[in-house]
C-alpha cells in the first residue's frame, strides 16, 4: 500500500467513487421502471428484465439499420434509437397489460408466475431472432473514450452518459408523476380505486398506462445499457433480483427511496466488492439488504396509503 | 384407526388415489422402462419432494416461497459432504498434496478439513442434518419474517433473494463447496456402490416410500385441526389473527416442514444422481419448482407427484428433440396454469370426473365429489374450536 503516492491514493478515491455513482445509476434506470409499476400497482414483473433487453435489442436493430439505409445519420440515430426503444417496450408493454396482466391484479402471486412464463418466452424469441450471442449496437462517436482532467484519473465518457439519462429520466418521472394531469390519476388510483372510479376516472386505462410507463421506462434502461455492454438473450434474467431489491428497499411507492436505496447499494456494492472477491462482495451486499429488510419490512422509506 | 383412515388415508376416494400412484410408481414404471429411464423417473421423483411442500406451503397456507432450491440444494450438499467424504479415503486420495480430503480442496491449497466438514463424517449425523439443516435455516427465515408480517410478494422476492445469496456463496467458496462444478464423482454409502444397477433400483423404491410418507404427512397436515386454520388464515388472515390465533408459528411450522421435505428430495437426488451443484440452488430451478406444484394443482397432495413428472418428462422430450420450443412451452405453461387452470391437473381431473358421473346414472356420486375442498368455514371454526394454546 505504501507504493502509493498520495496523488494516486485520491485518484483511487475518485475512480472508486466515480464507479460507485455509475453503478447507482445503473440500478436507478433499472429501478425506476419497476418503481412504477410495482410502487404504484403492487404488480410483481418479473418479465422487467426482458423489457429492458427488449430495449437493449430495438437500438441494436437500429444501429443495424442506420448502417445499411443512412450511414451519414449515424452519429445521431443513438438519441431517436432511445426513443424508439421507449416506444417499443412500452407498446409491447401495454399489449401484455391488456392480455394477461389485468386480469391477475386480484391474485398478486400468480402475477408472479405468469410474468415468468412471460420472461421465459420473450428470452426465447429473442434468441430465435437474434441468435444466441451477445450483440452490441455501433455506437456513435462522441459516446466513446474518456475524459482526462488529470493524469491518473480516467472517467469513461459513456459513465457519464448513463448517469445523466438516469437522472434526467428521474426527474422526468417524478415531475411526470406529481404535475401531470395523468401523474395525478394515478396516484389517486393508487391511493384510493373505487373513490378515483367515483369522481370518474377509468381506472383500467390508467392501469394499462401506468404498466405501459414502466415497460417503456425499462426499454430506455435497457437502451442505456447498450453503451457500457452487450447484450444477450438472458442479459434482462441477471438483474431482477437487484432491481427488485432496490425498490423493496426503498420502499415500495416512494420516488426517494429508491433513489436513496440505488444510491446506498451501489456504494456498499463497489466498496466490498473493492475489498472482498467479486461474488462475495455482491453476497454481503445482498445478505445487508435482506437483514435490513427482516428488520423493517415496508423498506426504508415506506408509503402511507391505507392497503 | 378410524380417524387414521378417514384424515390420513382421505377415506376411499383417498385410499384408491394412492393406491394407483403407488402401483404406477412401484409396480407399472419399474417393470416397464429400462434402468436409464427408471431412474430420470427417480430424480424427477426427488422434484416431487418440493412439489408436495410446496402444496403444503403455497396451496394451503397461502405463501409462495420462490426459494424451495435452497432447502433443496441444502439438504442435497448434506448428503453429498457424507458421501464425499467417504469418497475421498487417504488411500485413493494418495497422489494428492494432502491426502484424505476431498479433491476440489486440495485443488484450492486446503491442507486440513475446514471444521464445517468434520460432522459430515457421521452417516447418522448427515442424515439428520438432510432433515435438520433445512428445517433451522426455514425456522430462521421464517420466524424472522412472519412475525413481522412480512407476507404476499414481499416474502416471495426475499426468498428469491435467498437462494441468489445461497447459489452465489456456494459458487464464491470453491475451497469449501466445490464451487460452480458442486460436489461430483461420488461412489458409495457406507461400502454400498450407489452407482451400480441394483442400487439404483433400491434408491428407486426408496425414494416412492418416502415421497409416499410425505404425501401421507402432508394429509395429516391438511385434514387436521391445523390445516383447517391455514385455508382460514389464506383467505382471511386478519380474521385468524383476531380471534387469537398466533398466525406467524402456523406458518413458520408450515414452512419448517416443506423444507425438511425438499432436503429430504435434496438427498435422495444427490443419492441417484451422484452429483449436486450451486445450478439446483438458484432463483431459476427454484420457480420451476413451483410450475411443478402448479401444473399438479397446488391445493392436491397427488397432483403434485403427477405434475412434477408431467412437467419433467415433457421438459425431457422437448429439449431431446424441439430444444428452441421448449422455453416457449415452458413459458406458456406458466401463462396458462395461471390463467385457466388454477387448480391445475388436479382440478381437471376433478370437473373431468363431475361431468362423467353426471353423465352415468348413478348421479348420486357425483354430489360428493363435485364441492373443491378450498373452501374454509372460518366463521365455524372460530365459534366452535377452542383457542390453541
Amino acid at each position: 500500500m505504501l507504493a502509493y503516492s498520495l496523488s494516486e491514493i485520491w485518484s483511487i478515491l475518485i475512480m472508486q467513487g466515480f464507479s460507485g455513482l455509475s453503478l447507482f445509476s445503473v440500478l436507478l434506470l433499472m429501478a425506476l421502471g419497476l418503481a412504477v409499476i410495482f410502487g404504484q400497482m403492487g404488480v410483481v414483473n418479473l418479465a422487467h428484465g426482458e423489457f429492458m433487453a427488449l430495449g437493449a435489442y430495438t437500438v441494436y436493430l437500429s444501429s443495424q439499420l442506420t448502417e445499411a439505409y443512412a450511414p451519414g445519420f449515424a452519429p445521431y440515430y443513438f438519441v431517436f434509437a432511445i426513443g424508439i426503444a421507449f416506444c417499443v417496450a412500452a407498446l409491447v408493454g401495454g399489449l401484455v397489460e391488456w392480455g394477461m396482466m389485468r386480469f391477475l391484479y386480484k391474485r398478486p402471486l400468480d402475477t408472479l408466475l405468469a410474468t415468468w412464463g412471460l420472461s421465459l418466452i420473450m428470452q426465447q424469441a429473442f434468441r430465435s431472432i437474434f441468435g444466441a450471442r451477445e450483440v452490441t449496437p455501433t455506437l456513435p462517436e462522441w459516446l466513446m473514450g474518456s475524459f482526462k482532467p488529470t493524469e491518473t484519473i480516467d472517467i469513461p465518457i459513456n459513465g457519464v452518459f448513463v448517469m445523466a439519462l438516469s437522472l434526467l429520466l428521474t426527474a422526468g418521472v417524478t415531475l411526470f408523476m406529481f404535475r401531470s394531469r395523468i401523474g395525478l390519476r394515478t396516484r389517486a388510483t393508487v391511493q384510493n380505486r373505487a373513490m378515483s372510479e367515483a369522481v370518474g376516472i377509468n381506472t383500467g386505462l390508467i392501469d394499462r398506462f401506468t404498466f405501459a410507463l414502466g415497460c417503456g421506462i425499462a426499454g430506455v434502461a435497457g437502451a442505456a445499457f447498450t453503451t457500457i455492454g452487450s447484450t444477450g438473450p438472458d442479459s434482462g434474467s441477471r438483474y431482477i433480483v437487484d432491481t427488485f431489491l432496490v425498490v423493496v428497499f426503498g420502499g415500495s411507492a416512494s420516488m426517494l427511496g429508491t433513489i436513496v436505496s440505488a444510491l446506498g447499494i451501489a456504494q456498499t456494492q463497489s466498496i466490498s466488492e473493492f475489498f472482498l472477491e467479486g461474488t462475495m462482495g455482491k453476497v454481503t451486499t445482498l445478505m445487508a439488504i435482506v437483514f435490513i429488510l427482516m428488520i423493517r419490512p415496508k423498506g426504508l422509506f415506506p408509503s402511507k396509503v391505507r392497503s | 384407526m378410524n380417524k387414521f383412515y378417514k384424515n390420513i388415508l382421505g377415506g376411499k376416494a383417498g385410499i384408491i388415489g394412492l393406491a394407483i400412484l403407488a402401483v404406477l410408481l412401484l409396480v407399472v414404471l419399474p417393470s416397464s422402462l429400462q434402468i436409464f429411464r427408471l431412474n430420470l423417473v427417480g430424480k424427477y421423483l426427488t422434484y416431487a419432494f418440493v412439489s408436495v411442500g410446496l402444496v403444503l406451503l403455497w396451496g394451503n397456507a397461502g405463501v409462495l416461497s420462490l426459494g424451495q432450491g435452497i432447502f433443496f440444494g441444502l439438504g442435497g450438499y448434506c448428503m453429498a459432504m457424507f458421501l464425499k467424504l467417504e469418497a475421498s479415503d487417504p488411500i485413493t486420495t494418495k497422489i494428492q498434496s494432502t491426502p484424505g480430503i476431498p479433491d476440489f480442496m486440495d485443488w484450492n491449497q486446503l491442507t486440513a478439513l475446514p471444521a464445517i466438514w468434520v460432522p459430515f463424517k457421521s452417516l447418522p449425523f448427515s442424515l439428520f442434518a438432510v432433515v435438520a439443516v433445512p428445517a433451522l435455516l426455514a425456522f430462521i427465515l421464517g420466524s424472522a419474517m412472519f412475525k413481522r408480517r412480512v407476507g404476499g410478494v414481499y416474502f416471495s422476492v426475499i426468498t428469491q433473494a435467498f437462494a441468489l445469496i445461497l447459489s452465489l456463496g456456494i459458487d464464491g467458496n470453491q475451497g469449501l463447496t466445490g464451487g460452480r462444478n458442486g460436489i461430483t464423482d461420488l461412489r458409495t454409502l457406507w461400502g454400498w456402490d450407489i452407482r451400480s444397477e441394483s442400487a439404483q433400483y433400491v434408491l428407486y423404491f426408496v425414494c416412492c416410500l418416502l415421497l409416499i410418507g410425505c404425501i401421507l404427512v402432508g394429509r395429516f397436515v391438511v385434514s387436521s385441526r391445523m390445516g383447517r386454520l391455514l385455508l382460514a388464515m389464506k383467505d382471511r388472515e386478519d380474521r385468524v389473527l383476531f380471534s387469537g390465533y398466533d398466525v406467524a408459528s402456523f406458518k413458520v411450522f408450515v414452512y419448517c416442514l416443506s423444507a425438511a421435505m425438499c432436503g429430504i428430495g435434496g438427498a435422495l437426488f444427490v443419492l441417484q444422481v451422484g452429483f449436486i451443484s450451486p445450478s439446483l440452488v438458484g432463483i431459476v430451478p427454484s420457480i420451476e419448482m413451483v410450475i411443478f406444484a402448479a401444473v399438479g394443482g397446488k391445493m392436491s397432495l397427488l397432483g403434485a407427484v403427477y405434475g412434477t413428472l408431467a412437467v419433467n418428462t415433457g421438459k425431457s422430450l422437448f429439449s431431446e428433440n424441439f430444444p428452441q420450443l421448449w422455453l416457449f412451452l415452458m413459458g406458456g405453461l406458466f401463462i396458462a396454469v395461471v390463467m385457466f387452470f388454477p387448480n391445475g391437473l388436479a382440478g381437471l381431473w376433478e370437473s373431468a370426473r363431475a361431468r362423467l358421473s353426471r353423465l352415468s346414472p348413478r348421479s348420486g356420486a357425483a354430489k360428493k365429489i363435485i364441492p373443491m375442498p378450498a373452501m374454509p368455514q372460518a366463521s365455524n371454526l372460530v365459534e366452535t374450536e377452542p383457542k390453541l394454546p
